[in-house]
């Protein structure tokens, strides 16, 4: 079947337009609803089911925003969770030996904890940087390195323990509300926004697209793209950071393995809402809104009584499906438009 | 010095060779454990079924894609065929029929998906990996079978040796299927008419279909094969593990393809031989093993293990550029 068509060069770029698939999950999204509403109704739309979406939206979101970024570049960033989990221990760590007693010592430790957790994953993401930028190993592998040295790290120094007793307003912001908002959710709307505006608006962010499209080309044009991989992958350990404190947070403990299973699904997410995973196009606004559908689905199955590893197969077979949809779309409509 | 010698260091497996004889000579003279015949058994046997998987993935990456579904795959074969081997009695090649079977058909499924959907192979494996773990795990709810029938317990092994202190040394069911595996991939890639296409595809994918080699075809022939090698290596893990659990062997993909990619499979396609991956598979097989006999606790071999990979890649990546500025150097 592929014989017969002429080779396409830019084909991954131009099957898997960001805007389409904005339309295709909102009509997903929507037909969602509709069939939780008639199967579920009140059980999923009253306060406590949609709460306990937003406190559990927000980890997986920010881990997604640390795995768009690099995608957005043409790479991946394998290391997001060992990343997330060492600089929680790193703040865990802190906050257990000195930050325990009460007074203005205990807040300059606090301060601190939170300093070394950003401080670990600036370490790991400009190592990430450098080795994919300068050296040029491809960010698979390099990631895949220092995620297994990150986690190997952290595995050795708790010999796979657990960390836990934190000051209260961990505990506030991980299991807190304002105004009846989880803090976790304020949290991830503080950092999503940002982000969304930097990659879709500032020079940075354009520069991380057009990377993302041709490489060559941007680096003929006179930016030198070794410094923009390098922010790249900083900005994605940085992210991984937030996302482990926000684990900490709402477990109340750290540890050198937890949220592994997130890795794969972070990608997942990603190319759901339209992040091209070759790099180049995609929107903070369409990764909200995969994360939003992920998260329906598996509310849902929850209270569906519905085992958690039926929701992960649907989760891959929503990718697949609306993959799918996609390219049923793009056949028909040709002959929609000869009509 | 002579012609092949030469050539022979400068290749990647030559460098890959040096490292590993050098990691095994001082680990034989570091530790009077490492370097005897019943660590080599043991080796052989605990490694056997990454090794298979590699030597599978390696056909895959060849071919210029990826999978990472395959510990998925292998989970759900292992756990149908002892499912029904308990049921029934099947036998030997009942069971070897199912486990290739259900490993092929995933693979076919893989091959279906990447050849229609227009999603590159790594999105659609890493998708495949939850479909099929996620409803292994739904259809078992995580139950592991701890008895298998007797006859596959017992297993088959030849005893070849035996020593002074009247220790027998048996070749097992897990070598023979390691050794079956690189032999098995060694020729289809560098005997075979499908071997010279698999390269040809992963090097350049647009000359490939203009010469006419088909791209589905051989796809579907690639993913097969590395569902069938995933089946037959659940087979023999499950024998050498003597029970089934759903959720030992997801979560491996990654370790598998750190192995193959030190062995100098390139993830663009179009690279890469059998004898590396073994020498990748032995590079991390007898770190790992080696820190454990020096006394290293456990927990800190796999931060070694992502220092050697870290190492490695950086190394290959400096060689590539060297070799790129030789080559723009002889064209200016």
């Amino acid at each position: 079947m592929t014989s017969n068509t002429p080779p396409r060069p830019a084909a991954s770029t131009a099957r898997f337009r960001p805007s389409p698939v904005l339309a295709r999950l909102s009509v997903l999204f929507v037909a969602l609803l509709i069939l939780f509403a008639l199967l579920l109704g009140e059980r999923l739309f009253n306060a406590t089911a949609i709460r306990s979406m937003a406190f559990q939206l927000p980890e997986l979101g920010v881990l997604s925003l640390a795995m768009m970024i690099p995608l957005l570049s043409g790479g991946l960033d394998l290391s997001i969770i060992a990343t997330a989990n060492l600089s929680a221990l790193a703040a865990a760590y802190i906050f257990t030996h000195f930050g325990t007693g009460g007074g203005t010592g205990a807040v300059v430790w606090h301060i601190v904890a939170l300093v070394a957790a950003f401080g670990v994953a600036g370490a790991i993401g400009l190592l990430n940087g450098m080795v994919i930028a300068y050296l040029g190993v491809s960010p698979i592998l390099a990631t895949l390195g220092t995620m297994t040295f990150v986690k190997g790290v952290a595995v050795g120094l708790t010999h796979g323990g657990v960390i836990s007793g934190f000051p209260s307003f961990m505990v506030f912001i991980g299991n807190g509300s304002l105004l009846h908002v989880p803090v976790v959710l304020i949290v991830f709307v503080l950092v999503a926004i940002p982000v969304g505006v930097m990659l879709a608006r500032s020079p940075f962010g354009q520069k991380v697209a057009m990377l993302g499209s041709n490489e060559q080309a941007v680096r003929y044009s006179g930016i030198d793209t070794r410094r923009v991989l390098v922010r790249v992958y900083l900005l994605s350990a940085l992210l991984s950071a937030v996302a482990g404190l926000l684990m900490m947070a709402r477990f109340n403990s750290a540890n050198a393995a937890y949220g592994e299973s997130y890795l794969l699904i972070t990608i997942l997410a990603a190319v759901l809402g339209g992040v091209d995973p070759a790099g180049g196009f995609g929107r903070v606004s369409g990764l909200v809104l995969s994360l939003i559908v992920l998260q329906l689905v598996s509310t849902a199955a929850n209270l569906l009584n519905i085992s958690q590893f039926l929701s992960l197969a649907l989760w891959g077979a929503v990718l697949l499906g609306v993959a799918g949809v996609g390219r049923v779309w793009a056949s028909l409509r040709p002959m929609l438009k000869r009509r | 010095m002579p012609e092949f010698l030469k050539r022979g260091l400068h290749s990647h497996e030559g460098k890959l060779l040096l490292v590993v004889l050098a990691l095994i000579v001082f680990l034989s003279v570091a530790t009077p454990s490492f370097f005897t015949l019943q660590n080599l058994v043991d080796l052989l046997t605990s490694y056997a079924f990454s090794g298979m998987l590699a030597a599978g993935l390696l056909v895959v990456l060849i071919s210029g894609g990826i999978d990472i579904s395959f510990t998925a795959s292998a989970s759900v074969a292992q756990y149908v065929a002892m499912t029904v081997a308990n049921a029934y009695h099947i036998g030997w090649l009942g069971v070897i029929g199912i486990c290739g079977g259900v490993g092929i058909a995933c693979g076919l499924l893989n091959a279906l998906l990447i050849g229609t959907l227009g999603l590159s192979s790594i999105i659609v494996t890493i998708a495949t990996l939850n479909v099929f773990f996620g409803l292994l795990m739904f259809a078992t709810h995580g139950n592991e079978i701890f008895s298998l029938p007797d006859w596959f317990v017992n297993g088959a092994s030849w005893v070849v040796y035996t020593d002074k202190n009247e220790t027998p040394y048996a070749f097992n069911l897990q070598m023979l299927g390691l050794i079956s595996a690189f032999v098995l991939t060694a020729i289809i890639l560098t005997r075979t008419n499908i071997g010279r296409q698999i390269y040809a595809l992963g090097s350049n994918k647009d000359a490939a279909q203009r010469v006419g080699i088909k791209v589905f075809r051989i796809n579907l022939l690639v993913y097969g094969y590395m569902g069938f090698v995933a089946g037959m290596a659940s087979l023999i893990q499950a024998q050498d593990a003597q029970s089934v659990s759903p959720n030992a062997l997801v979560g491996r993909e990654l370790d598998v393809l750190a192995a193959v990619v030190l062995g100098g499979a390139s993830l663009t396609g179009g690279v890469g031989t059998v004898s590396g991956t073994i020498l990748g598979v032995m590079l991390l097989a007898c770190l790992e093993n080696g820190l454990l006999l020096l006394g290293v606790p456990s927990y800190w071999s796999q931060c070694f293990t992502g220092a050697v990979i870290l190492i490695a890649v950086s190394a290959l990546a400096i060689e590539r550029q060297r070799h790129r500025a030789a080559a723009r150097r002889v064209m200016a």
